[in-house]
């Protein structure tokens, strides 16, 4: 007998299935190769490369599926982390729609309008890289052309900016205390660069929502 | 077969990848807008919602086209295309290709040509060392949004005031970022104004937006009010770098 499974529990099942086969999909890709043209890693290369680059990935993604899922929802959360560039896109997208839907990401209705747009984002993104393949050749003098060289250096602050005056003047009162704390953090500290800003979003969310408990349970918001 | 970086069946490969996460991006779509048409939601507000998010995206996504080309460099298209397309970003696939790189005594940025031993080393690192978000979000993402859940009905308030906190914490990591090159203003050196000027168009041009949206009584003006702000920020970056450089 067919079970009846809720939406989001069928959002969950379609995202297992969907995320653990690009995932065999990912793997087949440097497989096809080897047996294409009969080449093995070079293990010492291999086994370098990666003490040297996962330890520091896997550390990272950890944090971020344990601070990002709850913000980006459920089939949202597993669009994102296949397609990528989540900090610097899928979020932001996912914030700016619940915004103009004013719904919350652990409504119903938050779950779709976020799933919606990191779908339609991601669609939109995989298209313009495409024409970007395809054009590759007219477009490499244009993209890299000095004058435009630091409009998109400063893609980040431009995002933030904007994002940031719309969340932030709605709950003032907890924006305060995390924002002093990373700007002293940011501006004192050498180590933390663009490199490191992903470590700091789960300290952000963890300060905030430590800050945003103390002033609920004191009446204040 | 001629091992090249840039060979067609390298391209048929990435080709079948990013379709394959295309279609899974067009069945969540699609399963999502029908459930929000079966529960009765605002159609009309949900296709504004849409525009804006591809409108949104189109500045972001010539920027990591950017990054395809910097990494086709070393790697040639297809290897950049399917990372950038699929799971990756500029800064991670950057510091993989490097790293595999620097262990085969090769530079990152020097490389004219590979073999495909080598080739296919750096593949499998940049592949096994990003893929744990791919596989943990399945392991765990139920039991999170089952937490939530939970929180929603013990105390809604709570709840609220808990997923704006997270944003804003979020949020406040990045504007930290910004001002992270911040302290060359006191060595004399004013490029580290240049990411918070940006930053401060952009957020003007929100404002704006914001007051447009209230006098001239234009709600489309609110829909694209994002993806304004970051263009004229964006654009500002090139008239504040060269007169602060």
């Amino acid at each position: 007998m067919k079970k009846n499974l809720s939406y989001m529990d069928s959002v969950h099942r379609d995202g297992w299935i969907w995320n653990l086969s690009m995932m065999v999909l990912l793997f087949l890709f440097p497989i096809a190769i080897m047996v294409l043209y009969h080449a093995l890693p070079d293990w010492h290369g291999f086994l370098m490369g990666l003490i040297a680059t996962a330890p520091m990935y896997w550390a990272v993604a950890v944090v971020e599926t344990f601070t990002y899922v709850p913000m980006l929802g459920a089939g949202g959360s597993y669009l994102s982390f296949v397609t990528g560039n989540i900090s610097n896109l899928k979020l932001p997208v996912a914030l700016n729609a619940l915004e103009q839907a004013d719904v919350k990401v652990n409504s119903e209705e938050g779950e779709l309008v976020s799933t919606i747009a990191i779908a339609v984002s991601s669609i939109v993104t995989t298209l313009i890289i495409l024409l970007g393949v395809l054009l590759i050749v007219p477009l490499t003098p244009i993209l890299n052309a000095p004058v435009l060289e630091p409009a998109f250096a400063q893609i980040l602050p431009a995002l933030f900016g904007g994002l940031g005056v719309v969340f932030i003047s709605k709950n003032w009162k907890i924006s305060v205390a995390p924002i002093v704390l990373m700007l002293v953090l940011f501006i004192a500290v050498p180590a933390l660069n663009a490199s490191t800003v992903g470590i700091m979003v789960p300290v952000g969310v963890l300060f905030t929502l430590a800050v945003s408990r103390i002033l609920y349970k004191k009446g204040i918001l | 077969m001629t091992f090249d970086i840039n060979a067609p069946i390298l391209f048929v490969l990435a080709g079948i990848i990013i379709a394959a996460v295309l279609a899974q991006s067009i069945y969540f779509l699609v399963k999502a807008w029908r459930r929000a048409a079966a529960i009765g939601m605002d159609m009309a507000k949900l296709r504004r919602i849409a525009r804006t998010a591809a409108v949104f995206t189109i500045a972001p996504a010539v920027a990591i086209v950017i990054s395809v080309i910097a990494l086709a460099k070393d790697l040639g298209v297809p290897l950049p295309w399917l990372r950038l397309s699929v799971v990756g970003s500029m800064s991670y696939e950057t510091i993989a290709a490097t790293n595999a790189e620097s262990a085969m005594g090769l530079v990152f940025g020097q490389v004219t040509s590979l073999t495909a031993s080598q080739y296919v080393t750096i593949v499998s690192v940049m592949t096994l060392s990003i893929m744990v978000g791919i596989w943990l979000v399945p392991l765990i993402g139920k039991k999170l949004q089952t937490g939530l859940i939970s929180l929603e009905n013990r105390d809604k308030k709570w709840s609220d005031i808990f997923s704006s906190a997270m944003f804003i914490g979020m949020i406040s990591a990045f504007l930290g970022y910004v001002f992270c090159d911040f302290s060359t203003v006191f060595t004399g050196d004013l490029s580290g104004l240049i990411p918070p000027l940006v930053m401060l168009v952009s957020a003007l041009v929100m404002c704006l937006c914001g007051i447009a949206v209230k006098k001239i009584q234009k709600p489309w003006i609110s829909d694209y009010a994002l993806p304004i702000s970051l263009v004229v920020g964006m654009a500002s970056a090139i008239p504040i770098t060269a007169l602060l450089h």
